[in-house]
């Protein structure tokens, strides 16, 4: 990737290689399929900024091999992305924003804030769905659905008060919305969101909610984990993620507590 | 499109079925079909049995039950352990319960766990093409007291003290073989069930839930349950 004194850096930013290519086989590898997976990202906008939840499980198929790794991300110091799907390729994005920023910052015209040269989160879903499309038409996708939080900017530069929130999925699709679930969160997850949020929720009714689909999503997705984080962009806090944590869960329904195997009752359901 | 490297035809299924968001899990399913991915157990101690099994029931990623019973009462002092496919380990279940109903009516005398594990043995192997169905029959019974049969899919028959099964149970082989000892009183092994299988869940995708145990002994059955939230290893862990 080539350093540029102009403003704004290089005008083409290097994109994330393809794995190695061996010259003598002749052979290219691509990604065939995920194999370490991290499950649903939820992103919802509230009153002052946006949140975005995601639990720190990542499987190997069936197991559940990483449960402290960390999906949510700060890109820069008012951007945010979680990304489901799989987990080496959300690292290489990670890797590959967190550079942009850190050359955005080292070739602004000043070193202070007032100057903020870094992407504003349309940027960064925009350029990601620039990457992704492009591997996408090498058939050698980044396998993952990234989610982009923050603000929106003005043309000149200036933050808005309007919050941001899009997703770019495997294949360069990029979509906002004020309400947004990859995974398992889109079936079980989205239709609650989509039900209860308001423009101006407060920050704690957002977070109840976003935790309350997460209890949801390790009831009745396989590859899920009730220890979770969650990460904010605000105006004037910018971005940050917290430490994680574990969620209660509730299960002592009479239906469920009752026995089903004895004989006379239909058996094992 | 033109792939560089040869690809031998088992890997194009493969992708094929990554593509059409089949896993390598879920593919001997039919379409819709449950399984129980499951954690099962037992051990057997002087005077009975425990028996214990996780609470999940999957269809592929979806959790369809997160508090099912997959410990089936076969005759009064006689429980099978299942996982496998929900519904043929229910056709199973049914079918050994009213050969061994006739059978106790038959002999007048109740009938031993060797008896169910055979009968269930000979079911699984006689169909082994047509089901997926991994067994644990354990119980007590006047002639040997406390024992425990492993019935993997294909239908052996394997008398052991312990039994695992289910995709969980491969989490945990090392931590049992470490915990086991001979001998071990009723709360012990009832202890050591529990903890197993809390492991197991803590690993595996396709276990979790509650953990339910059932204690068959002379004087007749005890079950209990511990809740989701109670587990001697929390599904988070470290």
């Amino acid at each position: 990737m080539s350093l540029s004194l102009q403003n704004g850096g290089a005008p083409t930013r290097a994109l994330p290689s393809v794995t190695t290519v061996h010259a003598t086989s002749g052979g290219n590898q691509r990604t065939t399929r995920p194999i370490t997976t991290g499950t649903s990202v939820l992103g919802i906008k509230y009153k002052g900024g946006v949140m975005l939840a995601a639990d720190t499980l990542v499987s190997y198929g069936s197991l559940a091999k990483y449960k402290n790794a960390r999906r949510l991300v700060t890109v820069n110091s008012r951007t945010l992305i979680g990304a489901s799907g799989e987990y080496s390729d959300l690292q290489s994005i990670s890797d590959l924003l967190v550079s942009n920023a850190l050359e955005d910052r080292c070739t602004a015209d000043s070193l202070y804030d007032e100057d903020n040269n870094e992407e504003c989160a349309g940027e960064v879903w925009s350029y990601l769905r620039a990457v992704m499309y492009q591997r996408r038409n090498k058939m050698n996708p980044l396998w993952n659905d990234v989610v982009v939080a923050g603000f929106r900017q003005e043309p000149d530069g200036t933050t808005t008060d309007t919050p941001f929130l899009g997703v770019v999925d495997k294949i360069g699709t990029a979509y906002e919305d004020d309400v947004l679930a990859t995974g398992f969160g889109a079936y079980i997850a989205l239709p609650l969101m989509r039900e209860k949020y308001r423009p101006d929720m407060e920050e704690g009714e957002a977070r109840a909610l976003l935790e309350d689909c997460l209890r949801i999503l390790f009831y009745r997705d396989c590859r899920a984990l009730n220890r979770v984080q969650i990460a904010k962009v605000t105006k004037e806090g910018g971005a940050l993620v917290s430490e994680p944590y574990e969620l209660d869960t509730y299960w002592d329904f009479k239906g469920y507590v009752t026995n089903k195997g004895e004989i006379g009752t239909d058996g094992g359901w | 499109m033109m792939f560089s490297q040869p690809m031998m035809s088992h890997q194009l299924t493969a992708d094929a079925d990554a593509y059409a968001g089949k896993s390598a899990e879920t593919r001997h399913l039919k379409p819709g079909e449950l399984s129980t991915g499951t954690t099962i157990m037992a051990v057997s101690f002087d005077g009975g049995v425990v028996l214990c099994a996780d609470s999940r029931v999957s269809t592929g990623s979806y959790v369809a039950n997160r508090a099912s019973d997959k410990i089936a009462q076969l005759h009064d002092h006689i429980w099978c352990c299942r996982s496998g496919s929900a519904a043929d380990t229910q056709a199973l279940t049914d079918y050994v319960r009213h050969f061994l109903a006739q059978l106790a009516v038959e002999t007048g005398r109740l009938p031993e766990v060797k008896v169910a594990a055979h009968l269930m043995r000979r079911l699984c192997y006689q169909n082994k093409d047509n089901l997926m169905a991994g067994v644990i029959v354990g119980g007590w019974d006047p002639v040997c007291g406390g024992t425990v049969y492993n019935i993997p899919v294909g239908g052996a028959c394997i008398p052991m003290p312990f039994a695992l099964g289910g995709s969980g149970s491969t989490f945990i082989y090392g931590l049992v073989d470490a915990e086991y000892r001979e001998n071990m009183t009723k709360d012990e092994a009832l202890a050591l069930v529990r903890k197993a299988v809390s492991h197991a869940m803590a690993r595996d995708g396709s276990s979790g839930g509650i953990i339910r145990t059932v204690v068959a002994t002379e004087e007749g059955n005890v079950r209990d349950y511990v809740s989701g939230n109670a587990l001697p290893y929390g599904p988070a862990g470290w």
